[in-house]
């Protein structure tokens, strides 16, 4: 119960000035491609403290601390990898917004495509099953009560089975 | 005393659902004073929640603090209309909301299923009373929102200030109605199962109710994006946040089930799976439920709970889905597999279209749980964000967007993509020019906008492709043209509305996502910045404040690139009783495209941090979903959707002539 108090807590005080302040002009580095650059790798970090809000729209002040260390690490001539890894080994792998792919993560990246080639096997399957029935020979029996019917096509007419 | 009376009227609402389940399900065979007693038992209930959420609302208007709820909730200064919305924005009274919107459902079945199968409506009508009692009953049992407080308070602890919005009047109730809607589907499914008979009938009458919920769902998620693009005050508009997937994915399911109800319909085909997408759509939205309420996930939209409430939920929710489930197992080969048809049909395109709708919701399903369930079992904690949803989702949707408007131009049985194709020449032109248009704008720089533009095009021309195709404009005289434009079923306008609504939307998104400007810049009064074209000039801040909150409100003026200005606010805010911040941002419309300001912290002097974006063709996204949703509406008035109508015989417009 306590847990969930001081949840609630802590997201009415990060949340509140989150609103407020943002990204700032005094952050922003001098050199426009360096400062792109910056955006990209910021755009896919977590804001720890935040839901789901990458720190670059994040106003909560570890995400400005977190905002203000890539630009270093940028200026100091780190490639994008080496910013990520680097905070990623301050942080944890929490902090990446795209989960890296690894034994654990398997599941999380394969199961939607893995479930598109199951369906796609089996509508194969299912269609060829279905080849053979398909040109539209009535049974003797079906022809004959078809006949007595005197009905023009065959009975696969919804209304036909309503009630 | 109303507030006892609403309790009072909660508590029979629960013992008459429960009562109304049991007799249903235990004698659903016996016509007559059983079918008879659970539809009065229906309409009784919705009677009976109307009066326990009046009371609340009641409480709540007239700011009485001795309910609990409203003194944690509300504030006697607040203005009316958030004092009525903040009812349903605790957990307490959001899930009364929840209740009432099942119990409408189930009267408004009772009421207009009359034509339905005595037996059949009454197992629908115990379904849903079986949803009434347990969520009623855990309402009444954990979290009950007529508890008093003795002595009473003078004053109110304020509603959360983000959620002192219009948008809390609409967003809930909307999306609500969509999320429960669903429950009539989960309800006819469960129905059918038990009786065992389920054909092209049943399609009939659980479509409306389908569409009538989509269409809900469809308008809440869209409001909902709306009002955090301009109440979290940056512009972003969707987040891939785990709650909006919890609404987001009874969508795709939604989706996938009003399309294979449609072959189901028209060749009693695809029932076992129509069946199963029925209580998956529903199983989501339980989901959903659980996920806001349960205290796995926080964000705006969590309601603070206590982790018994997320138990019981949990056991609700597996009783439900797994009891759904297990009836399914049992029943479903008793099903007959219904009509035969061709690999390249229009069921063969609706098959596909269920096929990456559904691994698309799985994508969103998996990357919503797993982090959760990894923490629970391995103890690791990964973050799943949008650029996760946005790669997998993302490109299941792309086979779906290039499919889609083949799907509309198919034969029922047997279609011929040859001819279809033909068919859909002028609108495959049209986009491809469109395409390279935006590219030679776009400075032939090769990225993956052009051809997300490009996919936009193809799908929203070739929706109007259909109409011009079956009305036959330019082959024959525009007269009769006309004549047969108008002779076409409504059916007919919606699928294409709701189609162009798709390819307007996905053109939105794409062009918003990939041109958008920003800058973030501080200025004094008097100074102007330029984004996009636009001049943006700072004129200074006074103070606004409201009565409930002091506030800063910066006066600007826009200058538009072909002229003409506008005077635009936009304001910071501090409610008096949280002490929380927030922002009102100035949104300006161009066009379709978008001009988003927001004030900032104040800096040096009379200095203030200003936060600009341009959102190219942002509205887009918006319109989109409001055409799909009207179309939805559209084709609700279609006199072959009326449950009971007799069928009009709808014929494959125009295929003989196009086989020649």
């Amino acid at each position: 119960m306590k847990r969930f108090a001081g949840l609630v807590l802590a997201i009415l005080f990060i949340f509140g000035p989150s609103l407020a302040q943002a990204l700032e002009p005094s952050e922003i580095l001098a050199d426009p491609a360096l400062e792109a650059r910056a955006r990209t790798i910021s755009q896919g970090l977590r804001c720890l403290v935040c839901q789901n809000e990458s720190i670059e729209d994040s106003g909560a002040d570890l995400a400005h601390d977190l905002r203000v260390l890539v630009r270093e690490r940028v200026k100091a001539g780190d490639t994008d990898d080496q910013v990520r890894q680097y905070i990623v080994s301050r942080y944890g792998e929490f902090v990446l917004l795209r989960p890296v792919l690894a034994p654990h993560t398997l599941i999380l990246w394969f199961a939607a495509p893995a479930l598109v080639l199951v369906g796609i096997g089996v509508l194969v399957v299912l269609a060829r099953r279905r080849r053979d029935p398909l040109p539209t020979d009535l049974s003797a029996e079906e022809a004959e009560a078809l006949e007595r019917l005197g009905a023009p096509e065959p009975a696969d007419d919804p209304g036909a089975v309503q009630r | 005393m109303t507030i006892e009376l609403g309790h009072f009227c909660l508590i029979l609402a629960f013992a008459i659902a429960t009562a109304s389940a049991l007799v249903g399900f235990a004698l659903w065979r016996a016509e007559g004073r059983v079918a008879l007693f659970v539809r009065q038992a229906a309409v009784l209930q919705f009677l009976l929640v109307g009066l326990a959420f009046a009371a609340l609302i009641n409480a709540f208007v007239t700011s009485d603090f001795s309910l609990s709820l409203a003194y944690q909730h509300s504030h006697s200064l607040m203005p009316l209309i958030f004092r009525i919305t903040s009812v349903w924005g605790s957990h307490e009274g959001s899930m009364v909301l929840w209740i009432s919107i099942l119990v409408t459902f189930g009267a408004a079945v009772a009421v207009f299923g009359r034509h339905l199968p005595q037996d059949l409506l009454t197992l629908v009508l115990s379904s849903q009373a079986l949803l009434a009692a347990a969520f009623t009953g855990f309402t009444l049992f954990t979290s009950n929102p007529f508890l008093r407080l003795n002595p009473a308070p003078l004053e109110g602890q304020d509603l959360n200030p983000i959620l002192q919005d219009i948008g809390l009047a609409i967003h809930p109730p909307l999306l609500y109605t969509g999320y429960v809607g669903f429950s009539i589907c989960f309800s006819f499914a469960i129905a059918a199962l038990v009786s065992g008979r389920i054909d092209a009938a049943w399609a009939r009458w659980v479509r409306p109710w389908t569409l009538l919920a989509w269409c809900f769902l469809t308008l809440g998620i869209a409001m909902g994006s709306y009002w955090a693009y301009y109440e979290l005050g940056w512009g972003g508009w969707w987040f891939w946040d785990p709650v909006e997937n919890a609404s987001f994915m009874p969508w795709l399911a939604g989706t996938a089930l009003l399309h294979s109800a449609l072959v189901m319909e028209k060749r009693n085909a695809l029932k076992i799976w129509t069946i199963f997408l029925s209580i998956i759509t529903f199983s989501l939205s339980l989901l959903g439920t659980f996920l806001v309420r349960s205290g796995v996930l926080t964000s705006v939209h969590t309601f603070a709970t206590d982790p018994t409430r997320g138990v019981v939920i949990l056991a609700l929710l597996a009783c439900f889905i797994g009891g759904a489930f297990t009836l399914f197992a049992f029943r479903a080969s008793a099903l007959r597999v219904g009509g035969l048809f061709a690999p390249v049909s229009r069921e063969g395109m609706l098959i596909l279209n269920n096929l990456f709708l559904i691994t698309g919701l799985a994508a969103v399903l998996v990357g919503t749980l797993y982090p959760l369930l990894l923490e629970a079992i391995a103890g690791k904690t990964i973050s799943v964000g949008g650029p996760f949803f946005n790669l997998t989702f993302g490109t299941l949707m792309v086979p779906l967007l290039l499919l889609l408007p083949l799907g509309p131009f198919m034969a029922w049985k047997r279609g011929d993509l040859i001819a279809v194709t033909q068919r859909l020449g002028f609108a495959v032109a049209l986009a491809v020019l469109g395409g390279i248009l935006v590219l030679a704008w776009s400075g032939w720089t090769i990225s993956l906008a052009p051809f997300g533009i490009l996919l936009g095009f193809w799908v929203a021309f070739g929706a109007i492709a259909e109409l011009v195709d079956r009305s036959r404009l330019g082959r024959i005289a525009p007269a009769e043209s006309w004549r047969r434009l108008a002779g076409l079923p409504r059916s007919a306008f919606s699928t294409t509305i709701a189609h162009f609504g798709v390819g307007i939307a996905v053109i939105g998104i794409v062009a918003t996502s990939a041109w958008s400007g920003e800058l973030v810049t501080t200025l004094s009064p008097g100074q102007s910045a330029t984004l996009s074209g636009y001049a943006i000039r700072f004129d200074g801040v006074d103070d606004a404040p409201g009565p409930n909150y002091s506030a800063e409100r910066g006066h600007f003026t826009l200058t538009a690139p072909g002229g003409g200005t506008n005077s635009v606010e936009a304001e910071k805010r501090v409610y008096t009783v949280s002490h929380q911040p927030t922002t009102e941002a100035s949104i300006t419309t161009y066009g379709f495209s978008q001009l988003y300001l927001q004030l900032g912290e104040k800096g040096r002097d009379t200095a203030y941090v200003v936060r600009i974006w341009y959102k190219p063709f942002v509205t887009f996204i918006w319109f989109g979903a409001i055409l799909m949703a009207l179309a939805g509406f559209l084709s609700l008035t279609d006199r072959r959707l009326r449950v009971g109508a007799p069928r009009r015989r709808v014929v494959p417009a125009a295929m003989p002539e196009a086989a020649e």
